[in-house]
Order: structure tokens, then C-alpha cells, then sequence
């Protein structure tokens, strides 16, 4: 699989991929090569696509060339490859009582129960970051929780509040408005400053949800 | 040991924020990069008074800063929007370096052209850094608080180099300038680029760090009900919402985002955007 490029402006390229599993995968690729450390400043992935920023004074030239498909390469969806993560699985401990359990389970089809099952049931991982410090949209877990966002958001949703929208899951770092169906909540603090690093989960990351 | 000088707040006009090169390399977080908007004109003042780069300075919006130099001398220099300058009520220019004694009090004017303007002091403000960086970004709500009257702020020692350069010329800001771009990365999800180069758009009243809204003209999409799942954004990108009103990204931008981003200003021409004020004008035209 060879990841799009795109042009953005002089100091960045944007590489396309079809699904976020294979955005996932590309971070890893991208990451994993110490040549391209020099040349980027930053790795910004999306649901699509990961945006590479070249470092002052790398020409766009160079590091499309060290991006070329023979040079970076993604690999093909193995079945539990998203489960071969390097690094520990964080734990998320979750209180399942948000008001949306129900919308989602009469959404799924499941029962209340089969949902957290299926929440629990297997690893996420973080794909990207950006609706707020340290909110970590994550994919990869059971594909029947995929539900639409609330017809209409929420004007305050409580920091900690877990939540699905469309493939994704994720939790609040604080207080925030917002449309995702609620499903549950952690104490397990997203943000601190006073941590470092202060976000609890970070592009790459592994992550299982449990019953608290 | 020499006393290290502070400088006391008495005034603050617009928006008043410590900045400095910002925090890149934290997306994997969600945290964007922020920093100086103008970029060159925040380099400029530390260079003048020989600061380390990268050292915090405060950005002033629209002037209205009144500032005095506590326990000891302060040099400083104040570049990018031309301010009326004065140190204790007698002119001085913008672009040079000024030594403020204990007492004496610098007070900055509404600029002429432009809507930013940099106060670097010799040694950069020493207020706590966050992520490495003592930039306040206004979107993520992280570093330094808004700068207010009252504050005292300590001058850090940041210092790289001896004062070489008294005075550089002012900087003066030209009437709708153009600013180059690049198409792309989703130019095709526009029915008619030409609409963003073919038209005179002006600034509106709610533009700020996150973005630059720009009204005149609208950049009607192919398909409006159409979703683009998010992606990452960077400043100067020029990002189209169903309702055709561009928002040009400034530092304090979102880290992904999910409107098209249909075309994105060259990088060296984002310093000049973050002087557009509300109200002004602006012309775009593909580079080379």
C-alpha cells in the first residue's frame, strides 16, 4: 500500500492513506526511520492522513524524495497486527453508566451489557490527537460500536466522560462541549501538567478500557 | 550579585500575551505549536537586544501598553507594528534599541499600519516555561496568562550576544498586500480555486491567533454536505467551511481539523497575515 502525496503549502506534505488502521501503521513506518528525524519537525496524523513538517531549512524536494513509496513502507493489514504494539497497554478503568449507554445499545443492537463487553473486549489504539490537549481519538476496537454522533451535541460534557463516534472512541480531557455518544466515565486523569508527559495517551499508544 | 530588573504593567491595551518560538513537535498530544505570529518581527527584537533565540517577549495587539523598569535598568526594543513610542512622555523609534531606568516608564501608541508589535527586553521575561515553551496559546488555553496591569514581570538571562545593532528601520506596512500560495492538499473538493486568487477579501472583526476570517467572496464547495474526516493543520492554511468564508489558520490553530484546507500560504508570508488588522484587505496569488 502506497500512501498518497499531497501538497501542503512550502513546508509540509500530506500523505493519504485509505482507513486509520493504515494511518496507524504509517505513523509507526515513519517513526521507525532514523533518517527522517532530521528532516521533520513534526508528525500531525489525522483519520486519513499524516501531515510531515519539514524542519527549517529541509527543502520539500528532500523529503518527498525520502518519502518515496520505496522508501517508506506501510505494509499491508495483517489481522491483530493493530495488537502488536511496542510499548505497554494503559488501562483505562471506566464506570459504564453514561447517558447515551442505552442509545447505543438500541444503535448496535446489542444489549447495555454486550456493549461494554464489546468496549472492553479489545485493545484500542490512539490513531491521532487534536480536539483538545490530550484527547486521543482511538480505533481498532470491536467495529459493531460504530454509531453516528448525537443529532445534537452537548453544550458541556464532564471531563472524563467516555465516548464512540463513528469508528472512534475516546475520552474527554476536561470539561468541553461536545457530540459523542457517552457511555461511561474514568477518574484516570487525561491531562496534567504536572505529569510528563502531561497527556495520558499519545499518538501510537495502546489502550484498554475495563470495568472499574 | 546585581539585582535582576522586572518590568511593572500599568496598561494594556488590546490583547497583550507573553510569546516566544513556540512548542513544536507535540501534535502526537494534541498540543499545536503556537508562538509569535509574526515571526521575523519577534526574532528581530530579541536579535537587537542580543537575546538567545527563542527567548519570550511580549506581543502587543494595537499598542496600548504602558511598562516600567523595576529595581534596574531594562533594555529593550520594540519592532514589528509602528508604534508611537515614548519613555517617559519623549518620542522614540521602533527598531532601536532604548535602556529604561529604574522609574522610567515606556508607553506604546496605536500603530500607524499593522496590528502586532513585539517588546523584547535584554535576557527575554523569565516567567515559567510550559512544554518547554513560554508561549501562550490561546486556543489550548496553555503557558503564560494574559498579560494585565498590575503584573510584574521578571527579565530572565537569555542573553547571547552583546548589544550590536543600535537601531534598524522601522517596518511600515503596505495597503491590501498579496499573499503567495500553494494549491492544495484539497483544491478539488472547490468548484473554482480562482475565487480565492481572483478576489479582494477583507478581514473580518472576529479574526484572531486561532485563524484569519476573511469575507468579500465565497469559495463554494463541490459538494458542502460532504465530510472530510480530520486532518492535520498547520498555520497559513487556508481552510473553506460549507459556508464558503475562508479561515486562514494563525498559531494558535487546532492541531487537525475538519473543514478542506484548499490551498495554504507560503510559510514566510504568514508573518505579514498576522499584521492584517480587522477591517483591512488582502489579495492572494499562487506562488511562481
Amino acid at each position: 500500500m502506497t500512501p498518497a502525496c499531497l501538497p501542503y503549502g512550502d513546508r509540509a506534505l500530506l500523505l493519504a492513506v485509505p482507513d486509520t488502521a493504515a494511518v496507524v501503521r504509517l505513523l509507526d513506518a515513519l517513526r521507525a526511520d532514523p533518517a527522517l528525524a532530521d528532516l521533520v519537525e513534526d508528525l500531525v496524523p489525522g483519520a486519513r492522513t499524516v501531515l510531515v513538517q519539514a524542519r527549517p531549512g529541509v527543502t520539500l524536494g528532500v523529503l518527498r524524495e525520502r518519502l518515496a513509496p520505496d522508501e517508506i513502507g506501510v505494509g499491508e493489514a495483517e489481522p491483530g497486527r493493530e495488537r502488536q504494539v511496542p510499548g505497554e497497554e494503559i488501562t483505562v478503568p471506566v464506570t459504564y453508566d453514561g447517558p447515551d449507554l442505552a442509545e447505543v445499545a438500541r444503535l448496535t443492537g446489542l444489549t447495555e451489557d454486550e456493549v461494554v463487553s464489546a468496549h472492553t473486549g479489545r485493545p484500542w489504539r490512539v490513531a491521532f490527537g487534536g480536539f483538545a490537549p490530550g484527547f486521543a481519538y482511538l480505533v481498532g476496537g470491536d467495529p459493531r460500536l460504530h454509531v453516528p454522533r448525537r443529532e445534537t451535541p452537548r453544550t458541556r460534557v464532564p471531563a472524563g466522560s467516555v465516548g464512540l463516534a463513528g469508528e472512534f472512541s475516546g475520552v474527554y480531557p476536561r470539561e468541553s462541549p461536545g457530540g459523542w455518544q457517552l457511555i461511561g466515565r474514568t477518574d484516570l486523569p487525561m491531562w496534567d501538567l504536572d505529569r510528563d508527559p502531561p497527556a495520558l495517551l499519545a499518538a501510537g499508544a495502546s489502550v484498554r478500557f475495563a470495568v472499574a | 550579585m546585581s539585582v535582576r530588573p522586572r518590568l511593572r504593567v500599568h496598561r494594556t491595551g488590546g490583547p497583550c500575551l507573553v510569546q516566544d518560538a513556540g512548542r513544536p513537535g507535540l501534535a502526537a498530544i494534541g498540543v499545536g505549536r503556537s508562538g509569535a505570529a509574526d515571526r521575523a518581527s519577534y526574532a528581530l527584537a530579541n536579535r537587537l537586544v542580543g537575546n538567545a533565540p527563542g527567548a519570550a517577549a511580549l506581543e502587543v495587539t494595537l499598542g496600548g501598553l504602558v511598562v516600567e523598569a523595576v529595581e534596574a535598568t531594562v533594555w529593550v526594543a520594540v519592532t514589528g507594528a509602528p508604534v508611537p513610542l515614548t519613555v517617559d512622555g519623549r518620542d522614540e523609534p521602533t527598531g532601536a534599541v532604548l535602556a529604561l531606568r529604574p522609574g522610567r516608564r515606556l508607553a506604546t501608541g496605536l500603530p500607524a499600519t499593522g496590528l502586532r508589535s513585539y517588546v523584547a527586553v535584554r535576557g527575554g521575561f523569565g516567567v515559567p516555561a510550559v512544554l518547554g515553551s513560554r508561549a501562550r496559546d490561546t486556543m489550548a488555553g496553555i503557558g503564560p496568562a494574559l498579560v494585565a496591569a498590575g503584573d510584574l514581570l521578571p527579565v530572565g538571562d537569555e542573553i547571547a550576544d552583546d548589544i550590536r545593532v543600535d537601531a534598524v528601520p522601522a517596518q511600515q506596512y503596505d495597503d491590501r498586500p498579496v499573499l503567495r500560495v500553494v494549491r492544495g492538499p484539497r483544491d478539488d473538493w472547490a468548484r473554482d480555486l480562482g475565487v480565492l486568487v481572483g478576489s479582494t477579501w477583507t478581514v473580518a472583526p472576529d479574526s484572531d491567533r486561532v485563524g484569519v476570517r476573511l469575507a468579500g467572496a465565497r469559495i463554494d464547495l463541490v459538494d458542502p454536505d460532504r465530510q472530510l474526516p480530520s486532518e492535520g493543520a498547520l498555520r497559513g492554511a487556508i481552510q473553506v467551511p460549507p459556508g464558503g468564508e475562508p479561515v486562514v489558520f494563525g498559531p494558535d490553530h487546532p492541531v487537525t481539523g475538519g473543514y478542506p484546507v484548499v490551498a495554504v500560504v507560503v510559510d514566510e508570508d504568514t508573518d505579514r497575515l498576522a499584521q492584517l488588522r480587522p477591517g483591512e484587505q488582502v489579495r492572494f496569488a499562487f506562488a511562481q
